[in-house]
C-alpha cells in the first residue's frame, strides 16, 4: 500500500507523544546523548584516532601520557586508538546482530501468529528447542565450529538471539488477530500481506523496539565475553572483549590499569545507557503500564 | 493434573528431539571422529575396520540412530582427550557447578525478591528509582570485568580472598575453606542475578497491587502490612515462580566465564576445555544434559504454576 | 447501480444458508476422548432476500453471531453452505473469494476494537478502496469525503484517530468503511448493543436511511428485541444453534407460535396484542449447555408445553397455514391451532 502523506502526518503525531514522555526520562536522555556521542566517535573513529590503531611502535605498555592519552599495550599500539576503534567494532556488532535478529524474529513471529496451525507449531519448536540451550553454551559452540571472527560471531549471534523477539511478535499478532479491526479487513477482502504488515506490524513496533533494545545490549555483553574468551573479533582488529583478553594476565591485572578499565568502563556505559534508553522506551510507547 | 503432565511431557518430546538431531548435525559438521583417531601406525585397513566397528559407513540418519539409542542407554560416548567417558567427566563436574550455581541463584533471589518487593510498594518514589537504576548497573556489568575488578581488591590489594580452585591446595579441605573459595564468585554471579530479577519481581507485584482486589482490600482499611502480605505477595508467587523457573538454564550454562576465571572445577570448565580443544562428544554430552535440564525445569515450573495458580486449566 | 430487482415481483434470495453447522472444539485439555464440541449452530437454513433486513434474534450463546461471521466468511462452516448468488463462498478459490467479499459487509459491536488505533480515518476508509480499485486516486478524498458525509461525520474529521471520537460516533466511522467497497449486504452484529440508550436510536435511523438511499440488504443480529422489531422487515428467533421462528416482523409479533417466542415476548416490555389475557410464559432454568444438546426439542427442558413426544422427535421448521413465509418448529402448538 502506498503511503500517503497525511500517514506522515500520523506518524509524526504519535512519535512526537512517545518523544514527549520519553523526555521525562532525565538519565535516558542523558544516555540516548552518551550513545549518540559515542556512535559519532565510532563512526569517525579514522579520523579522530591519533595513531593506527594496528601500528606498533617502540614503547610497550606505557603509561597514559601526552602522547598516548590512555598509554600503550604490550606490543607499543596506542590504545586511545585502538579504543575507538574496538567501540566502532563492538557498535556495529551491536547493530548487526540486533537487526538480523529482529527481522528474522519478527518475520517468523508474524507468519506463526498469523497463519496458525502446523505452520506455528514447527515455527514455535524450532523457537524452543533453541531456547532450551543454555545461551552462552550454544554461542561458544557455534563459534569453535564456525570459527571466531566478525562476521562469524555476528550470524551466529543473530541467529541465536532471534526466538525472544519471534514469541514477542507472536503473542501479539495473536491477539491482534482477535481485533475486529482485523477481521474487518479480511472482510473487506484486503491481502493478508496488507493485514500483516499494514495493520498488525504497526500495533507491535512499540515492544519490538523495546526488546530490540535488550538485544542490542546484551549483544554488546556478548560481544565482550566472547572476545575475553578469544572466541570472538580475532586480533589484530580490536574489540573492547579482546582489548580486556590481556587482562587475565597478572601483571597487567595488577600493574597495568590503564590496559583493561578503560575498555571494561566503556562497555559497562555502552550497555548501561542502551538499557536505560529502552526501559525509557518502553514507559513511553506504552504509557498503560503505568499506574 | 496427570494428564497435564503427561501433555506438558509430551510437548516436550519433539523438542529434545530436535536437539539431539541438531547436536548430531554440529557434531557431524565437526567431522569425522577418525580423522583424531589417526596416528603415525594406524594403517588404512584398520581405518577403515575402525570405520565399520563405529558404523561410519552406515548413511547419516543410521548413524543418528545408533548414536540416539546409545544415548538412550546411558552411553554418550568417550572423550576424545582423554578417553574416558563423557557420563563420568559429566558426573565429576556436575557437584560443583551445582555447588556455584545453586548458592549463586539463592543468594541473588534473596536479594532480588525483598528489593523488587519494596520497589514495588514505594513504586515511583525516590527510592524506587535508585533501587532500579541500581539493578541496571547488575544486569548492564559484565561479569567477566566484575570479577577482575574483585580479583584485583580483593586478593592482589587486599589479600582477602583466594581466586582460583575449590580448595586450597595441600590445606584443610573443611567447609570453611570451601566457602572461602566460593564467596568471591558466588558474589559475581549473584549480583547479576539479582541486576535482572529484581525488575522481574518488581513488575509482578506492581501488577498485582494494581489489581481490583488489592484495591479492595485495602480500601477495606486493613492496613498497609496486611494488604501486600495477604493478598499481594500471595498471588505475586506465581511470576515469582516462573522467573525462579527462567534462571534453572543458568544453573549450567551460565557458569562457562566465572569457572574460567578462577579456575572453579565445575560443567563450565570442562565445556570450555572440550570447545578449546574440540573434544566433540564432551560437548555434545553436556549440551544434552543441559538441554534435559532445561525442559525439565519448564516443565516443572509449569507444574508449581498450576498448583500455585487455580485458574490454570489442565 | 444495485438494479437487481426481480421484474416478476418475486423476491429471489441474495444468500442462501443451506444446512448450516458450525461446531467448536471446547478448549481445553482432551487427551484420548473424542474432544466435546460446542454446537454454535446447528443446522440453520435461511435465505435473505435483497433489500430487507433479517433480524436475527436470541439469548447469547445461541449461535445468532456465529451466523454472522459464516455469511461473512469469517470462518468455515464445518458442515453446510453459504450460498452468494449461486457461489458457495467457503468452496471459493482465495482469490475469487476475495473480490466477492466486498459485496457482503458486516459492522460490529464493539466498534473500540473495529478501528485500528494506529491509523487515522482517512486511512482506514482509504485503504481498502485503493486496493480494489473502487476509486482512482484523484478521486479517493472526494470519496472519503462523500462517505463521511453519508454516516453524518463532517469531513474535517478525517485525519483524526479512532481514539478520539465517541462510541457512536466510531460506530458511524464503522458503518462507513463497511460501505466504502459498495457491499450489497451488510451483516450487522449487535451494532448499537454497546451504545448509550439515546445513541442506539440514532444509529438505527441511519442504518435505515442508509438502506432506502444504498439499496443495501441487512443481517441484523441483536439480542434487545426493540432494536430488532425497529429495522427488521423479518425476523428470526434461534434457540440453541437453531431457527425456531421465522416470521414477517408484524406477523411475529401479531401472532407468535413457538413457545420460546412467545417467553421472549413476555419478557420484553413491548405490547404484544395477542399475548394478552393469556397466561404468561416465564421461562425457567438455565439455558442448557450447548456441549450437550438436549434431545428432541431442543426446547423441551424449559417449556411449558412439552409432551412426551417432544422429548424424542426433533422438530422441523414447518410453514403456518394460511401465512406467507411465517414457519415455526413446534408441531405440538401447531396442532393446537389447527384444531
Amino acid at each position: 500500500m502506498k503511503q500517503n502523506s497525511e500517514g506522515l502526518e500520523y506518524n509524526n503525531s504519535t512519535v512526537k507523544m512517545v518523544i514527549g514522555r520519553f523526555r521525562k526520562h532525565k538519565l535516558a536522555v542523558a544516555s540516548l546523548y552518551f550513545l549518540c556521542f559515542m556512535t559519532v566517535l565510532a563512526i569517525l573513529a579514522p579520523i579522530i584516532s591519533p595513531y593506527d590503531p594496528n601500528k606498533v611502535s617502540t614503547s610497550f605498555s606505557a603509561p597514559p601520557s601526552l602522547a598516548h592519552w590512555l598509554g600503550t599495550d604490550q606490543i607499543g599500539r596506542d590504545m586511545f586508538s585502538r579504543l575507538l576503534y574496538a567501540t566502532r567494532i563492538s557498535l556495529f556488532v551491536g547493530f548487526a546482530t540486533t537487526v538480523i535478529s529482529t527481522v528474522i524474529g519478527v518475520v517468523l513471529g508474524l507468519i506463526a501468529g498469523y497463519f496458525g496451525g502446523i505452520v506455528d507449531i514447527i515455527i514455535m519448536r524450532i523457537t524452543d528447542t533453541i531456547m532450551s540451550f543454555p545461551y552462552i553454551l550454544l554461542v561458544l559452540v557455534a563459534a569453535a565450529i564456525f570459527g571466531p571472527g566478525l562476521w562469524n560471531i555476528i550470524l551466529i549471534l543473530g541467529f541465536v538471539d532471534w526466538p525472544g523477539a519471534a514469541r514477542l511478535v507472536r503473542g501479539n499478532v495473536l491477539s491482534l488477530r482477535e481485533t475486529n479491526f482485523v477481521k474487518g479487513n479480511i472482510v473487506a477482502g484486503m491481502p493478508n500481506r496488507y493485514i500483516l504488515f499494514s495493520e498488525i506490524l504497526p500495533n507491535t513496533i512499540g515492544p519490538i523496539l523495546v526488546y530490540a533494545t535488550s538485544v542490542f545490549a546484551i549483544t554488546i555483553l556478548d560481544e565482550a565475553a566472547l572476545g575475553f574468551l578469544g572466541m570472538g573479533v580475532q586480533p589484530p582488529t580490536a574489540s573492547l572483549g579482546n582489548i580486556l583478553n590481556g587482562a587475565e594476565s597478572i601483571t597487567i591485572l595488577t600493574s597495568k590499569f590503564w590496559l583493561w578499565v578503560p575498555a571494561g568502563v566503556i562497555i559497562i556505559l555502552l550497555v548501561l545507557s542502551i538499557n536505560f534508553v529502552g526501559d525509557a522506551l518502553r514507559d513511553a510507547i506504552d504509557p498503560s503500564a503505568k499506574e | 493434573m496427570i494428564k497435564y503432565i503427561i501433555k506438558r511431557t509430551m510437548i516436550a518430546i519433539p523438542v529434545l528431539i530436535g536437539i539431539t538431531i541438531l547436536d548430531y548435525a554440529i557434531m557431524s559438521l565437526a567431522g569425522s571422529p577418525l580423522e583424531m583417531m589417526i596416528g603415525p601406525k594406524t594403517t588404512e585397513a584398520a581405518l577403515e575396520a575402525k570405520a565399520i566397528q563405529l558404523g561410519l559407513d552406515k548413511p547419516f540418519y543410521v548413524q543418528y540412530f545408533v548414536w540416539l539409542m546409545n544415548v538412550l542407554r546411558g552411553n554418550l560416548g568417550y572423550s576424545i582427550k582423554s578417553y574416558q567417558p563423557v557420563s563420568q567427566i559429566i558426573g565429576s563436574h556436575l557437584g560443583p557447578t551445582l555447588l556455584l550455581m545453586g548458592t549463586s541463584m539463592l543468594v541473588g533471589l534473596a536479594i532480588a525478591i525483598p528489593i523488587g518487593i519494596y520497589s514495588a510498594v514505594h513504586r515511583y518514589t525516590k527510592r524506587d528509582y535508585t533501587l532500579v537504576t541500581i539493578s541496571f548497573f547488575g544486569t548492564s556489568i559484565p561479569s567477566f570485568f566484575l570479577s577482575l575488578i574483585f580479583i584485583y581488591l580483593f586478593t592482589v590489594k587486599l589479600g582477602w580472598l583466594p581466586s582460583s580452585g575449590i580448595k586450597t591446595a595441600g590445606g584443610d579441605e573443611g567447609v570453611a575453606d570451601l566457602i572461602w573459595h566460593l564467596i568471591m564468585p558466588v558474589l559475581i554471579l549473584a549480583i547479576s542475578i539479582a541486576g535482572s530479577n529484581i525488575r522481574y519481581v518488581r513488575s509482578a507485584v506492581l501488577e498485582i497491587l494494581q489489581k481490583d482486589y488489592v484495591r479492595t482490600a485495602k480500601s477495606k482499611g486493613i492496613g498497609r502490612f496486611l494488604t501486600i502480605n495477604k493478598h499481594a505477595l500471595r498471588n505475586a508467587l506465581i511470576p515469582i515462580v516462573t522467573v525462579i523457573g527462567m534462571q534453572i538454564p543458568m544453573l549450567f550454562g551460565g557458569a562457562v566465564i566465572i569457572e574460567q576465571i578462577f579456575s572453579w572445577p565445575g560443567l563450565g570448565l570442562i565445556t570450555m576445555n572440550a570447545i578449546t580443544g574440540r573434544d566433540y562428544p564432551v560437548i555434545m554430552g553436556v549440551a544434552l544434559l543441559t538441554a534435559v535440564v532445561v525442559l525439565l525445569a519448564n516443565l516443572i515450573t509449569d507444574i508449581v504454576y498450576a498448583l500455585v495458580d487455580p485458574t490454570i486449566k489442565y | 447501480m444495485y438494479n437487481n430487482e426481480d421484474n416478476n415481483g418475486e423476491r429471489k434470495p441474495l444468500v442462501v444458508v443451506s444446512e448450516l453447522k458450525k461446531y467448536y472444539p471446547v478448549k481445553g485439555l482432551n487427551i484420548g476422548k473424542n474432544t466435546p464440541v460446542i454446537h454454535a449452530v446447528d443446522g440453520v437454513n435461511l435465505e435473505i432476500y435483497e433489500g430487507e433486513t433479517l433480524g436475527i434474534v436470541g439469548e447469547s450463546g445461541c449461535g445468532k453471531s456465529t451466523i454472522g461471521r459464516q455469511i461473512v466468511a469469517l470462518e468455515k462452516p464445518t458442515s453446510g453452505r453459504v450460498i452468494y448468488q449461486g457461489e458457495t463462498l467457503s468452496d471459493m478459490p482465495f482469490g475469487c473469494l476475495r473480490k466477492i467479499r466486498t459485496h457482503i459487509q458486516m459492522v460490529f459491536q464493539d466498534s473500540t476494537s473495529s478501528l485500528n488505533p494506529r491509523k487515522q480515518v482517512y486511512d482506514i476508509l482509504a485503504a481498502p478502496m485503493l486496493y480494489h480499485g473502487i476509486v482512482e486516486k484523484e478521486g479517493l478524498n472526494a470519496e472519503v469525503n462523500r462517505l463521511l458525509d453519508l454516516v453524518g461525520l463532517p469531513k474535517s474529521m478525517k485525519y483524526r484517530y479512532p481514539h478520539e471520537f465517541s462510541g457512536g460516533q466510531r460506530q458511524r466511522i464503522g458503518i462507513a468503511k463497511a460501505l466504502s467497497v459498495k457491499p450489497r449486504l451488510i451483516v450487522c452484529d449487535e451494532p448499537v448493543s454497546a451504545l448509550d440508550v439515546s445513541v442506539q436510536a440514532q444509529i438505527l435511523n441511519l442504518l435505515k436511511q442508509l438502506q432506502d438511499e444504498l439499496k443495501l440488504t441487512y443481517v441484523f443480529i441483536s439480542h434487545g428485541l426493540g432494536a430488532v422489531r425497529y429495522v427488521s422487515s423479518r425476523i428470526a428467533i434461534m434457540y440453541l444453534g437453531r431457527i425456531v421462528e421465522i416470521a414477517d416482523t408484524q406477523e411475529l409479533f401479531d401472532d407468535p407460535i413457538h413457545p420460546y417466542t412467545q417467553a421472549l415476548f413476555d419478557a420484553s416490555p413491548l405490547p404484544v396484542p395477542k399475548l394478552r389475557g393469556r397466561q404468561r410464559i416465564v421461562l425457567k432454568g438455565d439455558i442448557p449447555s450447548s456441549v450437550n444438546i438436549p434431545s428432541g426439542c431442543r426446547f423441551h427442558t424449559r417449556c411449558p408445553y412439552a409432551i412426551e413426544s417432544c422429548r424424542i422427535n426433533d422438530p422441523e421448521l414447518i410453514s403456518v397455514e394460511g401465512s406467507k413465509g411465517h414457519k415455526a418448529a413446534c408441531p405440538v402448538l401447531m396442532a393446537q391451532r389447527s384444531e
